[in-house]
């Protein structure tokens, strides 16, 4: 296992009364692209902002390369900081903004001129450094503050959804530029972002965040096949999700028992008795006019949709929950208001106990 | 036939709009430009009074720079003056830092007690700066007077910073630290040159309204430290002579030359703040 290079122990952290940061435990490996993701108010920009000195945690440990950092400034820490905002400093053109990092450092000027070139050539921005701030589109400022940031050769860079203010297709083209840059000087990323396509595009691991807590802290990979939570899987891609008690194990198959009917997930860690859901991808359900074994959960198709790369069907169920089949294209087998049945790969799906029993 | 008339009775009836506009552009343009006219052109006029002309001289100017005692009231009205923009700029500035960073008790009581100096007539604020001076024993001179204007300059200039920093973007302080520069750092490099707009505003209104204070520095002033527009209220009681409109005259040159160097400098910042020209590689 690689080293930690940021470790968060049992942190927590209070604005007023609100109980932002629930007892956060996180190691972050070096050279990894993590993701904090979760919706706004998860807490996600608060565990980055503890990072670089700019919030005190309430309690809990933060290290840095294996030193703590509790008492140290934000101007005394190792990491850099790309903001949501770009916080350019509007009065100082390009170069200066580059440099400063090494300025306050007091770098001799010509090494100062040695690494802004570099930067600028890193970024792709050669040419602009004569330019105010303002004399700049999004996209260049993004990569200004990337190239400030970077200058001081830091272990870690933290990144506070710094793609948020820059339309879908520049925003595609630098989450590539990011991964290579950050492949390129094998630098750790912490990156920051509500957006689960952006945070599958670039992270190594992902930490899914709700309400303060870490959910689950995996590979993309992962987090999409196997979520952790009923709000991870919910979260992170589209699902179907049914919720019930398992009434029986049958090897590796366990049945559940919803309001609705009946429908199989996998058994392991599973007991007879236990409430739980299963997640089931909407381009891998199954759907037939018969009933297939196993399976008894049905609805009506309320609704096609051709949405571009998919073709979406919604089936209302009779409890009204809108079951959602995504399809390459429609195979013209049902119409709308036709009655169709559930099935799926036991593989395909993911048994999620259910937290609100569990944590009682 | 119809449609066209009336199309051409609306453009009539625009026409007569603009014109009207303009004249009461123009009117409003006379009202205060008239009198100050009116007063440049009698400081050029041979004659004792300032009721009518006579004919046309340079002797007041001659008289003035021959060693006028207008001077010095000017001289003590400009050390005032800059004293205390100086120092207003500096307690206002750090005061609207405090308001608009800072949660604390009383907070919403200072910020709307801000407006009293501001609102309050002037007579009362040199009533009671005089009394104030009085109890603790302070005498009353430039000092005095300079402090009472500081008092009625910082909110002015505390309201103003304050609105121009509740627009300023705090991340830009936190990257600064981020990159390594310590809080003073951060302060006189990113703060300062950001704020460098509304400073001199608040300097210009602070500097305005200590250079044409009479009723508070009135009260405050004593007999030996009177600054000029005080001076020239009480000579009114013996008729005003030419030489005090020459000095006006003079001082609305420089004001005038002033404003124009403001423009120059606005304008030189805005090109440079699309970027510099300078080869940097």
């Amino acid at each position: 296992m690689a080293e930690s290079i940021v470790s968060l122990r049992h942190v927590n952290k209070y604005f007023g009364e609100n109980h932002v940061l629930k007892d956060i435990n996180l190691e972050i490996e070096e050279g990894e692209f993590l993701t904090l993701l979760g919706p706004s108010g998860c807490g996600k920009t608060t565990t980055l902002r503890l990072i670089a000195g700019f919030e005190d945690a309430t309690d809990g440990i933060i290290e840095v390369q294996g030193d703590r950092v509790e008492d140290k400034e934000a101007y005394e820490r190792d990491v850099n900081t790309v903001f949501q905002s770009y916080a350019l400093f509007p009065h100082m053109t390009v170069y200066d903004n580059i440099g400063y990092g090494l300025k306050v450092k007091k770098v001799p000027k010509e090494e100062i001129k040695e690494r802004v070139r570099e930067m600028l050539e890193l970024v792709q921005l050669m040419g602009f450094e004569g330019r105010k701030p303002d004399a700049m589109s999004g996209g260049q400022k993004q990569r200004v503050a990337i190239a400030r940031a970077l200058i001081n050769n830091p272990k870690v860079l933290l990144l506070d959804e710094p793609l948020g203010a820059l339309d879908l297709k520049l925003r595609k083209q630098m989450q590539i530029e990011l991964k290579r840059l950050q492949q390129m000087l094998n630098i750790t990323f912490v990156y920051v972002t509500h957006d689960q396509e952006e945070a599958m595009t670039m992270s190594d691991r992902i930490a899914v965040m709700k309400d303060g807590i870490i959910e689950q802290l995996a590979s993309p990979r992962e987090i999409y096949n196997k979520p952790a939570t009923k709000f991870v899987a919910d979260f992170i891609g589209e699902s179907n999700i049914f919720s019930g008690t398992v009434i029986e194990i049958n090897g590796e198959e366990a049945t559940l028992e919803t309001e609705c009917g009946c429908c199989k997930m996998p058994a392991e860690g599973f007991a007879v008795g236990d409430k739980a859901h299963v997640c089931i991808r909407p381009e891998t359900i199954g759907f037939s006019k018969e009933p297939v074994d196993g399976f008894t959960l049905k609805g009506q198709v309320k609704n096609m949709i051709f949405v571009g790369a998919v073709f979406r069907t919604l089936v209302t169920m009779e409890n009204g929950y809108d079951v959602k089949i995504n399809r390459v294209k429609y195979d013209g087998s049902y119409q709308e208001g036709d009655t169709l049945y559930f099935y799926w790969d036991v593989e395909d799906s993911t048994g999620i106990r259910d937290q609100e029993v569990t944590n009682g | 036939m119809e449609e066209n008339r009336r199309l051409s009775k609306r453009l009539r009836r625009k026409r007569l709009g603009k014109r009207v506009s303009n004249v009461y552009a123009a009117i409003i343009y006379a009202f205060i430009y008239v009198p100050i006219a009116v007063m440049v052109i009698f400081s050029f006029n041979d004659q004792l009074n300032n009721y009518y002309w006579v004919g046309f001289t340079t002797k007041w100017y001659v008289k003035l720079f021959s060693g006028s005692e207008l001077w010095g009231y000017l001289w003590n009205s400009l050390v005032v003056a800059v004293l205390a923009t100086i120092i207003s700029v500096i307690i206002g500035t750090l005061g609207a830092m405090g308001l608009m960073r800072f949660e604390f008790m009383l907070k919403k009581v200072i910020n709307s007690s801000l407006y009293i100096p501001v609102i309050i007539p002037e007579i009362v604020m040199g009533i009671s700066l005089l009394m104030l001076y009085q109890i603790c024993n302070f005498p009353l001179g430039l000092p005095a007077v300079t402090l009472a204007h500081i008092t009625f300059c910082a909110p002015f200039v505390v309201i103003i910073m304050r609105g121009r920093m509740s627009g300023m973007d705090l991340s830009v302080e936190e990257a600064s630290m981020d990159l390594g520069a310590n809080r003073l750092e951060t302060f006189f490099r990113i703060t300062v040159p950001m704020l460098v707009p509304g400073l001199l505003s608040s300097a210009f209104m602070a500097f305005t309204l200590s250079i044409d204070d009479v009723i508070i520095t009135n009260f405050v002033a004593g007999p030996y430290s009177t600054t000029l527009p005080v001076k020239i209220l009480s000579m009114v009681k013996m008729g005003l002579h030419p030489d005090v409109n020459a000095l006006t005259t003079i001082m609305i040159a420089v004001l005038i030359l002033g404003i124009l160097v403001n423009n120059l400098v606005q304008a030189a910042l805005r090109k440079r703040s699309m970027g510099t020209v300078k080869t940097y590689f």
